[in-house]
């Protein structure tokens, strides 16, 4: 057999096919391996030791418990809107139905600086609700309730966009045939509804999680940059960096890496799940035509 | 448990789908809602599940209002058209599905589960099922298993949605008589819906005809295919040939022959359209009396009968024939020879009615 030959019709050379194989390796690696590496090599510049002192520094462990807190409040919240959003919008017909997906689709097209600038000029001190809160003696802005605001205005399309098209697709003729069975709301939706889309749930809510650890631009306009109390951990990891601290930046930036690493993982995981039932249910129904 | 229709109506935007829909089916009998698609069929039988409810009318389960009642309060038996089994669970727990939804009090234990869902797979033939997910699951024994499942919950009506619509013509017809005697033993109201007239016919003690969303006649299979209410009733059941015609004084003019029709005695020299079965027309090679010329164009000797294509001499008209094989022999004939023919069974409708 001769080595250049064609694998398929619309194949090309085995030159023209490396090069663009190449090409792409090249790409990849210059612009997402080597950040990657970088970040890791920095962080452990000066031995596992400085690594694992600078999570010792209080200003690094109160962002990080920040930053955690912050996604334990947002994303089970964006976790309950993003069901109920997907299941209205997919199961039922209602006049401004358009409109809402337009809004959850809004976070997605707004910058997160402007995201940001909003929250300040609603609950800022010179905002709408300003007076009100400082009559009240409610902080809001510079604090970390803003954080968690800014941050489930950031990550809200994130489960319900996953899960609209799955429930679009998916019709309503099996909750009609729970319905009818006698199964009420919440036992149509628990047995129903919910294991339907559960590969779909877990990929939105992982998604979510990411952003909402990672947030930076939103975060950083709200937040006030105090330390200790509202840096959660990429704005702890600018500071770090501003600041020439590079092993503790990076040593930051690292954990942030590894959770990118492991969303990629799990992200994965799921799809390989979910299309492994999908080809399981397309084998089978080839299999049993009769 | 009877079901009773009265005046209902249900639009969908500009579409009238059911309109002014009145019907009664008697406790115990399979009832066939049969009409061409957009008929309103669906939605009618969907209205009495109350999965759509509509603007005007009401619906009474024997005797009682039930216009306002959940699908849910129903106690309605549904099969749906793609089975709409639920794809997570096995076919035991979808058959089960029913049971465990029930508030605490009224749930059985988990024993008389296990042998009520064991009970019915026996009765749909498909124990051996059991652990499988719907997806392993053939199209025939998918909806045998949507069945179970709705007979599960002890259901007084037993609504079926175009139930053999999504399968091949052998499993059909092997699940129709199997329906048939399904229901002669349970004898469960039911109603399902078609588009097939052959099934209907066969199925159902009696068909309701459906067309743009009202009921054109409601009767057994012989009354509604041997004395169609309506023109519609009878294009939509079975070939028929269409004559336009002249009616006078309770006589029918076709061509050149005149038939008697007593039911339009009345009616003073006024356009009709005739109808006639294919096999209720006489034809021979002789004239015996006045009857229509006509030239054979098509022969069509496929199965017991043998279906002809006629030209009329005196019109652009075809005549379909429909002959006995031994007719067919005994009478020799080519494409292209001239026959006479006369219409033994006919229905006139006037053409402004």
């Amino acid at each position: 057999m001769h080595r250049s030959r064609r694998a398929v019709a619309t194949g090309e050379s085995a030159l023209m096919r490396r090069l663009l194989i190449g090409v792409a390796l090249a790409f990849l690696g210059l612009f997402l391996f080597s950040p990657l590496v970088v970040v890791f090599a920095q962080a452990f510049q000066k031995g596992f030791t400085a690594y694992f002192e600078s999570f010792q520094e209080p200003a690094a462990l109160a962002a990080i418990r920040l930053t955690l807190f912050t996604a334990a409040v947002a994303v089970p919240l964006n976790l309950l809107f993003g069901v109920s959003a997907a299941w209205l919008i997919a199961k039922f017909d209602f006049i401004g139905k358009s409109l809402l997906m337009t809004l959850i689709d809004l976070p997605f097209s707004v910058s997160p600086v402007v995201s940001g600038l909003i929250y300040v000029l609603v609950f800022g001190m010179q905002g709408w609700l300003g007076p009100f809160l400082a009559a009240h003696d409610i902080k809001i802005i510079f604090a970390v309730p803003a954080i968690v605001l800014t941050t489930m205005f950031v990550t809200f399309p994130f489960v319900a966009r996953e899960l609209i098209p799955l429930m679009q697709a998916q019709g309503s003729e099996e909750e009609e045939a729970a319905v009818t069975l006698g199964a009420g709301g919440w036992q149509t939706f628990f047995r129903v509804t919910l294991p339907n889309v559960k590969w779909g749930l877990l990929y939105g809510v992982i998604l979510c999680n990411a952003r909402a650890m990672g947030e930076f631009g939103a975060v950083s306009v709200v937040s006030g940059h105090i330390r200790e109390l509202t840096n959660t951990l990429p704005l702890h990891v600018e500071i770090l960096y501003n600041e020439y601290q590079y092993v503790a930046a990076f040593a930051a930036a690292s954990l942030l890496a590894l959770l990118a690493l492991v969303t990629l993982a799990a992200k994965s995981f799921i799809e390989w799940r979910a299309g492994r039932e999908a080809s399981l249910r397309v084998s089978a129904e080839e299999g049993s035509l009769t | 448990m009877s079901i009773e229709v009265r005046h209902v109506t249900k639009t969908f935007g500009n579409f009238r789908a059911l309109d002014n829909v009145s019907l009664e089916v008697p406790t115990g009998e399979l009832v066939a809602l049969l009409g061409p698609s957009g008929s309103g069929k669906t939605t009618l039988l969907r209205v009495i599940a109350g999965l759509e409810f509509p603007e005007q009318g009401e619906i009474f389960f024997h005797g009682q209002d039930a216009t306002d009642s959940s699908a849910r309060e129903r106690h309605v038996g549904f099969v749906f058209q793609h089975y709409a089994l639920f794809r997570h669970m096995t076919v035991f727990e979808n058959v089960a599905f029913g049971l465990r939804v029930r508030p605490r009090a009224l749930r059985p234990s988990e024993r008389s589960i296990r042998k009520k869902v064991g009970d019915l797979l026996k009765l749909v033939q498909l124990d051996f099922l059991a652990d499988h997910l719907p997806s392993q699951l053939s199209g025939g024994q998918r909806q045998r298993i949507a069945l179970a499942r709705a007979l599960a919950v002890e259901p007084q009506i037993l609504l079926l949605d175009e139930p053999f619509g999504a399968l091949d013509a052998r499993v059909r017809q092997e699940l129709r008589r199997w329906l048939r005697r399904l229901h002669d033993e349970i004898h469960v109201t039911s109603v399902f819906v078609t588009h097939d007239q052959e099934e209907a016919l066969e199925v159902a003690d009696r068909v309701v005809v459906m067309n743009e969303g009202h009921v054109e006649q409601f009767g057994t299979p012989d009354q509604v295919y041997n004395h169609p209410a309506t023109p519609f009733v009878y294009h939509f059941l079975g070939n028929v040939n269409l004559f336009h015609s002249r009616v006078h004084a309770g006589r029918v003019h076709i061509g050149e022959i005149e038939i008697e029709a007593p039911e339009h005695l009345g009616t003073q020299d006024a356009p009709a359209l005739a109808y006639v079965r294919p096999h209720d027309i006489e034809l021979d090679r002789v004239r015996d009396g006045a009857m229509i010329e006509a030239v054979v164009r098509d022969v069509r000797a496929v199965g017991s009968l043998v279906r002809l294509e006629l030209d009329r001499i005196d019109g652009d008209e075809i005549i379909e024939v429909e002959l006995t094989r031994e007719r067919y022999v005994e009478l020799d004939l080519r494409e292209g020879e001239r026959v006479f023919v006369k219409p033994r069974n006919l229905r006139v409708f006037l053409k402004d009615a």
